[in-house]
């Protein structure tokens, strides 16, 4: 079935890209600006902090990672505008400048020299200003492989690789046909199946780059593993939920890269895709951690396929989530977006679970709600790569 | 009605759509080319559980997706509960 590209209504940003949310945020641009960030937000209705945990004495990749999230955050096409403050002036002036650079409205406020509650008042005179702007943009329309969308699953069992994950395939391969961007990652989690994800590669150039990312994830797990990782990886709720190993696991994950996709590049944590077409980002399989590191490169819708019921959001990009698990979808409805239970029994084929999903999206992207947007689960979670200096 | 689903038509287990009772000869689906099958529960398998289609014995692989998923650890009977009593991942 040849389905036609659905047309949505977003925010066409300063640098072309389109974004389905129109969000104000405060980004600290380290752990002890947080407060300043969060009194902001008390004074100023509308706009949204992201406090986290890091950015103080990190060193080498860690900190490129850390400034390429910060950075990415702000620069994401469901970001209106963006505030950044932080400790001293020179490490904001350098996330201020990164979202200059996609043309979004952002300024810089530093705390050393002046203290929390003139920053407070400068930066909130600034919020209001950023917030007055964003309410008076308006959607227009665009189509959906205009939208960036990126794919993981959570608390998986073996529902998601019968229904909810094939249903994110199906959308995926559609996505690829249509000259979309999308990504998955998960490299840990492929183990098992890392056979069948490099065949998937679009050259053989880029399935030997998977390879030795994936090779490298494996060696660090190996390097510091006490058991067989049962109860991490697969978690105790996968186990819960009838998947045993991490192989069994690997091979429901993938069914989310569809039947036919093929994957053009890879891509580093948090990083953008430089053209259209499927992406492998090297993420770890924690839910929040990664949707983290896809915002900060920035995807702006992502689908989520869960079997037991991983109720993460994200305070950037909206997180639908899916389902095939009929207890799941009974006992946590409210987390619940799309229920594909019925593809167990044989009453929804895969193309009808993929259409509502397409449907879904569409809605999503014009102004609907997900679950953890209205649950509001807002899980800002940088990855950290190794121990600070 | 069909109680558990087959992934690949080489696979040696298969999962259960719904909650299966120990004793019950139970229906089963192939997704990859169609063929219904049937097997007798030796206990019970709760839904997302996986079935064993056949006998098998310690060191040998199960293969779901048509694909290997670990090795079996304890020798299980068709009709048993497979999972993390009776296999174990090849890789950590």
């Amino acid at each position: 079935m040849m389905v036609k590209i659905p047309k949505i209504k977003g925010y066409r940003r300063q640098n072309g890209r389109v974004g389905i949310r129109n969000h104000v945020v405060i980004l600290p641009v380290d752990d002890i600006s947080n407060a300043a960030c969060e009194a902001v937000a008390h004074v100023i209705q509308g706009v949204l902090p992201l406090p986290h945990a890091y950015g103080r004495l990190q060193f080498g990749e860690d900190l490129d990672l850390f400034f390429r999230t910060l950075i990415g955050t702000g620069s994401n096409p469901n970001v209106a505008a963006a505030i950044v403050i932080g400790i001293e002036p020179d490490w904001t002036e350098r996330v201020v400048e990164g979202i200059a650079s996609t043309g979004k409205p952002v300024a810089g406020f530093s705390i050393e020299r002046s203290g929390d509650l003139k920053t407070i008042e400068a930066a909130s005179r600034k919020a209001l200003e950023y917030v007055q702007g964003a309410s008076e943009l308006a959607r227009e329309e665009c189509s959906l492989d205009e939208v960036y969308v990126s794919a993981k699953c959570g608390e998986s069992d073996t529902t998601t690789g019968l229904a909810s994950c094939p249903t994110v395939g199906q959308v995926v391969d559609w996505l690829v046909e249509w000259g979309g961007t999308a990504s998955f990652g998960e490299t840990s989690e492929l183990t098992g199946a890392e056979h069948i994800v490099e065949k998937r590669a679009a050259t053989p150039e880029v399935g030997e780059a998977f390879m030795k990312v994936w090779t490298d994830y494996d060696e660090f797990i190996k390097r510091h593993k006490t058991n067989d990782l049962s109860e991490s990886q697969p978690t105790m709720g996968n186990i819960r939920g009838g998947l045993t190993t991490i192989e069994e696991k690997a091979m429901g994950n993938i069914q989310k890269i569809g039947k036919h996709s093929q994957y053009v590049g890879i891509l580093k944590p948090a990083q953008a895709p430089s053209g259209k077409g499927l992406w492998f980002m090297d993420t770890s399989s924690a839910a929040a951690e990664a949707v983290t590191l896809w915002a900060a490169s920035g995807a702006v819708l992502h689908v989520f396929p869960t079997g037991q019921g991983n109720i993460c959001g994200n305070p950037i990009e909206p997180v639908i989530k899916i389902s095939g698990n009929p207890l799941t979808c009974r006992t946590m409805s409210e987390h619940i977006d799309l229920n594909v239970s019925a593809m167990l029994t044989g009453e929804m084929t895969l193309e009808q679970a993929g259409g509502e999903l397409l449907n879904l999206m569409v809605r999503t992207c014009n102004g609907r709600l997900t679950a953890a947007e209205a649950l509001g689960h807002r899980e800002f979670v940088m990855t950290k790569l190794y121990r600070s200096a | 009605m069909r109680q558990f689903l087959v992934h690949d038509n080489r696979d040696n287990v298969g999962v259960a759509v719904v909650d299966m009772e120990a004793g019950q000869v139970v229906a089963g689906a192939t997704l990859d080319n169609g063929h219904t099958l049937h097997v007798t529960t030796c206990e019970a398998i709760p839904l997302g559980h996986k079935i064993a289609l056949k006998d098998l014995k310690v060191g040998d692989t199960v293969i779901k997706y048509g694909e290997d998923i670990g090795k079996v650890v304890a020798n299980i009977r068709a009709g048993e509960l497979v999972h993390v009593h009776n296999l174990k991942t090849k890789r950590w």
